[in-house]
């Protein structure tokens, strides 16, 4: 951008909240310009000068943020009505008046913090991890074929930022749909060669309350997941997982 | 009901295409055969009812189906937020006109049954003379015109779904054919359903 064309002060608009029952207000800011801000550091900007636009001395809002590069999910929000990290949220390609709000979907504790416990609860709920403990040494498990390593990764890239949940319209509060952040977990860990050993625990895991027949195929996760995470495809290899799966349950096969 | 979420969507998901879907499909065949004069119309809707155990089937076939798609569909598209605002994206409309399609259907369809079905138990003959009657009034015909449309999209969209839901569609690829697929799906049931309500005006 050249020195005549940059705005002198940017605005941003943030709801705000001062705690988790309290009723949610705007505030508008004006920070001065820097070259190459992000939203991370406009918050910062206002936290070191907490006065609304309109010269009103105000407390400084509240946002997470942890390693600002978009690897940890903590700093997500909602900026300009698209749930994102705020710290790869580039303040010169934002619209302005740059509105940030904190990711509805959740229970919002303050501001633009918010409780995404739901996510760790449903990790828990799906068994999303590998049984290897045990009272002597299981020695070297099954190699994992390179290919299928390839694709796997980008699975294990999730960061459970809650963006994909935000953006689904069956998360919501009239339904208790874990959402796709989770279920992809559940096609990660089935494809591991040791972690396949428990697959039927985690598909009757996603078959049970708040599974993957919440799915309404919006497909609005697979287009904002930071991370480029193929969620559609995960839930429609589970799709069929879980059809093989509930009938392997009920004419009986290799689990009788 | 909870424990049986899993098993109800797949069975909400398998009705909608049989046997509703494949009944969707005989029930315009059959409209179709209007626009070959009145007596081929005649013709066809009484081979229908000169099916055995006539009641028995269409309990079986159509009532019960329809009853369990329609109760739990309403249910379904009652836990959705839309957000079509912030998200417009394609499969995201398909999603929001899916839910919109299926609540106009259960009036639309209660109202087609007691103009249809209902009248003719109640004695009125079930013939081309009763539609022509029906539809002669234009507020009526635009009610059918979008209840067609409807159900041929809840049919064509479900089909995909479907598809994906019961893990046939799996890779983006097959995903994205298969919506090509119920587009063209939806287009030609169109015109079948189309041309043969303009049968009757």
């Amino acid at each position: 951008m050249s020195e005549e064309s940059r705005p002198k002060s940017i605005q941003l608009i943030i709801t705000r909240q001062d705690g988790p029952d309290a009723p949610p207000y705007k505030e508008t800011f004006e920070v001065p310009y820097r070259p190459n801000m992000n939203v991370i550091s406009a918050l910062m900007a206002i936290r070191r000068n907490p006065v609304t636009a309109g010269g009103k001395k105000t407390s400084p809002p509240q946002w997470e943020m942890n390693c600002l590069e978009e690897v940890c999910g903590a700093c997500s929000m909602v900026i300009n009505g698209r749930p994102r990290q705020a710290c790869t949220a580039l303040i010169d390609k934002l619209e302005k008046p740059i509105r940030l709000e904190p990711m509805g979907t959740f229970p919002i504790v303050r501001d633009l913090i918010v409780d995404r416990s739901r996510m760790f609860d449903a990790l828990k709920q799906v068994k999303a991890w590998i049984p290897i403990d045990g009272t002597y040494d299981l020695g070297p498990g099954p190699r994992m074929a390179e290919s299928k390593r390839q694709w796997a990764y980008e699975l294990s890239k999730c960061m459970t930022c809650g963006v994909c949940l935000e953006a689904c319209p069956n998360v919501n509060s009239k339904s208790d749909f874990m959402g796709p952040a989770p279920l992809s977990q559940v096609r990660l860990f089935n494809a591991h060669p040791t972690g396949a050993m428990n697959k039927a625990e985690r598909l009757h895991a996603i078959m049970g309350p708040g599974g993957i027949a919440g799915c309404g195929n919006s497909q609005n996760c697979v287009q904002v997941c930071p991370k480029g995470i193929p969620l559609t495809t995960s839930i429609a290899v589970l799709n069929r997982a879980t059809v093989g799966q509930s009938f392997r349950d009920f004419f009986g096969s290799d689990n009788m | 009901m909870e424990d049986h979420e899993y098993g109800l969507h797949r069975l909400h998901s398998l009705l909608g295409v049989i046997p509703i879907g494949l009944f969707l499909i005989v029930h315009l065949t059959v409209n179709y055969q209007a626009t070959k004069g009145a007596d081929a119309f005649n013709h066809a809707a009484s081979a229908m009812e000169s099916l055995p155990y006539l009641l028995f089937l269409e309990l079986i076939m159509i009532y019960l189906p329809i009853l369990f798609h329609a109760v739990f569909g309403v249910y379904i598209a009652f836990t959705a937020k839309n957000n079509v605002g912030n998200f417009s994206f394609f499969r995201n409309w398909m999603f929001v006109f899916q839910r919109f399609s299926g609540l106009f259907l259960v009036i639309f369809l209660a109202w087609h049954l007691w103009q249809t079905r209902i009248a003719m138990a109640l004695g009125t003959p079930l013939n081309y003379e009763l539609m022509v009657h029906a539809l002669s009034n234009p507020g009526i015909v635009i009610f059918y015109l979008v209840g067609i449309l409807c159900a041929v999209y809840h049919f064509s969209n479900g089909l995909w779904a479907f598809c994906v839901h019961w893990g046939i569609l799996v890779s983006p690829k097959s995903q994205r054919i298969g919506t090509y697929v119920s587009l063209v799906i939806f287009v030609l049931l169109s015109y079948v359903g189309i041309r043969a309500l303009f049968a009757f005006i």
